[in-house]
This record gives structure tokens, sequence and C-alpha cells, in this order.
């Protein structure tokens, strides 16, 4: 991988627009989550304080996106949705490449029998079946969004950690390493200053793409009933909606902008990911 | 052959900087010694005195390469010792940290030696601080691009190497090294990569450190006219040992052993003499032909010249050793 400046990513990445469409489109569904109780009533979450309101209410001035089967607020839930589901998205990511970076990182460098042994244990964890894995847990810890984060991140991280650990491999054999240990440099000076640098696009890369599969994923589990029933999420949206009936309904009005940020979202962060990964990795902008 | 020239020649032993002792290094091996191991430096003895440059020339995978690469401790030796300035080569990261300021390396290809990602400050500046250097950074640096001809250095210190030309480059990595104050210079093909133009350039920069710095330099190369100009002793290794050495000019004008002489038949500038080109290709280094290890190729086994002299089985079942052939200059061969 070449040196690409920061001056000459960021130039890159303006003239890329569907790059710049996801970047805006991800902005305002952040500030959306994070200003949540600015824009709507979260009474529009509970079933009791909803008692008065009328049930599947179509859009109106009173409840923007109109109401559900208990006649609670279908904005106030999407706009609530969004926070669980960005906040499982990122924290299961974090974890991930956290764990992935790690794995990756020490086995290429280690290599020998700390390599072969982190290999296994990695094998081992790629061929666990996700889904069955997921219930289990669920069943066993109980249903909560941390139990989420963890299922996503104890099955996603093998991927991560096989990438990373095939880059170290290829820096480690290059000769600014071999000058480095020549100059005296340990172990950890070379790790830190000539690997993890070159790694760290790829990383970087990695994470934006590795977002939107999380936050499908914990869609997924909520859709299943495994997401964490006090919390409203657009998976649990989704899966009240399918319950209540509001497909035969036609109550599109419950169902559709769940369904949608999730779609505007997961593409966002594609779009996003695909041009980082474009911009810094040079053999992928040949194409 | 007399007395006096049985004792060990020329180098002031009391001065003697850089010693390798029966040193091996293999690799593939399993379990240390192992059939099928590939013995890339086999049973090397070398004396390297203060202020003294050596050429080590030799063919592709005659083992030099390696040879000066275990003298840092980029290869382990798996038999013999090798000191530097009086510093053993260890596995101990600690003693090879303190070694690595006294031995620098400078490498054939100074692109790929350079992190393209740091500036030329940086590089430069990456052996000051893992050994702690005091002093003024930025003065350091800028003295050390100054005297390997980067001028002005100021510059040089926040491009990039590629923004750099193969020459100044190779300045760069010879300015980080020479910014350690090492006491020898382990250089692998410091030139090979780079115009024809500019070699002289460099090599004159490397034989400027050692009037002005003290420093010794090993210089690997498979350029006889390199050693020729800037080499005191060369040093010819075959398949992993030194078959011949000694005085530059003494060796490339009175080789006396015929990998040697095949060697500097096909130097152009030396047409006097007649074209050997030998048969074959390099042995196996995990096969090593028994006696000579030179035989199967060498011109005066297949011309039946050894077999008149009747030293053909010699050639054939016994290993040769250094003899000496004048004052400091020795071969390894039965003739």
């Amino acid at each position: 991988m070449t040196a690409v400046s920061r001056n000459e990513v960021f130039r890159r990445f303006r003239r890329d627009r569907l790059a710049m469409f996801g970047l805006v489109v991800l902005v305002l569904f952040a500030l959306m989550a994070i200003l949540a109780p600015l824009l709507v009533d979260d009474d529009g979450l509970s079933a009791v304080a909803s008692l008065d309101n009328p049930t599947w209410a179509r859009p109106s001035g009173d409840f923007l996106l109109g109401t559900d089967h208990l006649g609670r607020s279908v904005a106030a839930q999407f706009v609530y949705g969004s926070r669980v589901s960005l906040f499982v998205g990122l924290m299961a990511t974090i974890f991930t490449i956290a764990i992935g970076s790690i794995v990756g990182v020490v086995a290429g460098f280690a290599g020998r029998w700390v390599d072969a042994a982190l290999m296994r244990l990695t094998d081992w964890f790629l061929v666990i079946p996700f889904l069955p894995l997921a219930i289990v847990l669920a069943a066993v810890l109980g249903r909560g969004i941390w139990n989420i984060i963890f299922v996503i991140s104890i099955t996603s991280w093998p991927s991560t950690a096989r990438l990373v650990r095939a880059q170290v491999l290829t820096v480690k054999e290059r000769l600014y390493v071999d000058r480095a240990r020549a100059l005296g440099a340990s172990q950890l000076h070379v790790v830190r200053r000539h690997v993890l640098p070159n790694v760290a696009p790829l990383i970087l890369a990695s994470a934006t793409l590795a977002v939107p599969i999380s936050i499908l994923t914990e869609t997924t589990l909520a859709f299943l009933g495994l997401g964490d029933p006090t919390q409203a999420s657009w998976g649990k949206t989704l899966e009240e909606a399918f319950q209540a009936g509001a497909i035969s309904r036609s109550a599109w009005w419950y169902y559709l902008p769940a369904g949608l940020g999730i779609v505007a979202v997961v593409l966002a962060f594609t779009l996003f990911g695909r041009a980082l990964e474009e911009i810094l990795d040079p053999r992928l902008r040949e194409r | 052959m007399s007395d006096d020239l049985d004792a060990w020649p020329i180098i002031d032993t009391t001065d003697t900087l850089v010693s390798v002792r029966g040193a091996h290094v293999r690799f593939g091996a399993v379990r240390g010694a192992g059939a099928g191991a590939v013995r890339a430096v086999d049973g090397v003895d070398l004396e390297v005195a203060r202020g003294e440059v050596l050429a080590l020339v030799g063919e592709s995978g005659c083992g030099k390469t390696t040879l000066i690469r275990s003298m840092i401790g980029l290869e382990p030796l798996a038999e013999g010792s090798i000191t530097v300035d009086g510093h053993e080569v260890t596995r101990n990261a600690r003693q090879l940290r303190s070694l690595r300021r006294r031995a620098q390396m400078i490498f054939q290809d100074p692109t790929g030696a350079l992190n393209p990602r740091h500036t030329i400050f940086e590089a430069v500046a990456e052996g000051l601080r893992i050994h702690r250097i005091s002093g003024d950074e930025t003065e350091l640096v800028t003295a050390a691009l100054a005297s390997a001809g980067l001028r002005p250095p100021e510059r040089y210190l926040r491009r990039f190497p590629h923004e750099l030309s193969g020459g100044q480059r190779q300045r760069v990595l010879i300015a980080a090294a020479m910014a350690l104050d090492p006491v020898v210079l382990l250089a692998d093909e410091p030139v090979a990569s780079l115009d024809a133009s500019i070699r002289g350039e460099i090599l004159a920069l490397m034989r400027s450190y050692v009037d002005t710095h003290g420093v010794s330099i090993i210089a690997v190369t498979h350029d006889l006219g390199l050693a020729w100009n800037i080499a005191d002793r060369v040093a010819v290794m075959y398949l992993g040992r030194i078959v011949e050495l000694g005085p530059t000019e003494e060796v490339l004008a009175d080789p006396q052993h015929p990998y040697t002489r095949a060697l500097l038949s096909v130097v152009p500038e030396t047409r006097r003499m007649e074209q050997q080109i030998l048969q074959g290709e390099t042995p196996d280094p995990s096969r090593m032909p028994t006696g000579c290890r030179f035989h199967p190729r060498c011109p005066v086994v297949a011309s039946g010249e050894a077999a008149r002299l009747g030293i053909e089985a010699r050639c054939r079942g016994e290993d040769p050793v250094l003899t000496v052939r004048s004052v400091g200059h020795t071969a390894a061969c039965h003739l």
C-alpha cells in the first residue's frame, strides 16, 4: 500500500459523490439519534402514556407518522429506534475490530506457534453458525442490548482477524522493517511505528463496512424476538408491526419508516466504506 | 612456504573490529543441524580491522548477504561466534540493541528500506530515538544529511521518500546509519540498484566516512569493479565459505583460486584473460558436494589438469582449507 497523504484522501473523497451522499445521510441520522429527546416526546414509546391516542391512526398533523396498534407514536419509535440501531452497530463494530485487530496483529507478527494457535481459534469461531448461537446466548444470558452486541462481536471478529493478519504478514517482510531492526528497534517499536500505521487504513475501511452488517444483524435478532423488549429499535418495530398484522391492514406508516431507515443507514455506511477502502487501498483503485 | 608466511597476516590483531569464527547459518533446518537444511553460511572465519574496507564478492546465493546479516543479528548463527567491537552477537535483545548501534546496515534497495509513510526527518531520527541519543534532534539530523551530501539539509526534512531520486534515498540511508556514529557499516550491494552515473558518488561518500570517522566497511557485491575501487581487501565467497581472501590488488591481479579466476575472466575490463564460463548452476546449498565444494564446476578439474597434477582425488574427496599464498593472501584450493 503506498502512502496517501491526508489531504489527498479528503480531496479524493470529496470528488466521490456517492460517498459524500453517504456521509450526509449518516450525519443526519447521527444528529437524529443524538437529538432524539428534542425531536419527539418519549411518551410516544409507552403504551400506558398512549392510552388516549387513537390506534392505527394514519399520518397527520398530530402524529407525523401515525400510530400503531397500541396508539403509540410511530415517529417516536422511529427516532428513538435509530439510537439503538446505531449504538448496537457502532459498539459491535468497535468490539469486532478491536478483537480482530489484536488477534490479527499478534498472530501475524509473532508467527510460529502463536500464529498457529490463534488461527485455529479463529477458524473455530469462524465456523460457529451465527443464528443458533445468537438464539442460545439470548436464551442463556437473557434478552438485552449488550447481549446482542456480544453475540455480533463474538461471531464477526474472525474475518477481521484474518484480513489484518494477512496485511501484517506482507508488511512484516518489507525491507524497512528489516532496516528498523538493524537500527536496533524493539518488536514493540516495529509494531507501533511500521506495522500498525500500514495496517490502520485497512482496519478503518473494514470497520466502516462492519457497521452496516452489525446493524442488519441487530435488526434480524430483534425481528426474531431476541432483542431487548424494553427498548425501541427498528428491528423491534418491524417485529411488532408484523405481529400486529400491519401488513394485512395496509398500515404502511407503521413498518415503512423503520425499514427505510435501515436501508438508508446500511446503504450510507456501505457507500462511505467502499469509497474509503478504494482511496486507501491502491489495488482497488485500479479497477 | 616459509615460516614467516604462516603467521597470521597484515592485520594487527589488537585492532580487530569484527571477528567471525566458525560461523554457520542454516535455513529450514529442523532442530539444528538436520539433513536437507540449506547451509547458507558454512564455516566462515574472518577478521576485519578498524578502518578497513572489505569487499565480500561472489555470485547470487553464495551466502554473502546472509553473512553480513548475521553480523548484526538479523540471521541467527547455528554454530560459531561473531564479535563486533568486542560485543558478541547474541539473541539477547538488550545486547543486540547496543551492538546495533556499533554496526549499521545499508541496503541494496533504498526505496524499499524507507517507510513510504515517514518523512526523511523521521527516517533519520528513528535510530536516534531508538538509542535515545542526547542532543537536539533536528540539529543531529540536519548534520547527518549534510555530511551525506544532501545540501541544504533543511530542504529534505519534510519530504517523503518518493519525492527523492534513488541516489538521494541511498544518501538518506547512509546519513541515518552514520547518525548513530557506528564503528562498522555493513553494506549490502549498496549501489547495485543505482544508475551507473551515481554509483561512483555513493562509493566515494562511503569511502569518505572511512577517512573522516575511521569506520570500517564490509561491502557485499557481485561487482569486482566496486571491490577494486573502494576495498582494501577482498574476500571471495563460494557456497557459504570464503575461498580466497587477500589484499585487493593481489586477489584481483594474481588470483589463486580457480573460482576467483573465473569471476575475473568475465569482467569486461580484464580482456587479457581467456574467458572461463563456468559450467552448470551453483550447486544446491542443501546438498553440498563432497570434497572441494567447487569441484563439480571447477575448470581445473574439468580440463583434466587436476588429474595430470595428481590432485583430482583430493579435489573430489577432501575439503580444502585456506592456506597462505603470500603475505595476507590465502586461498582454499588443493592446487
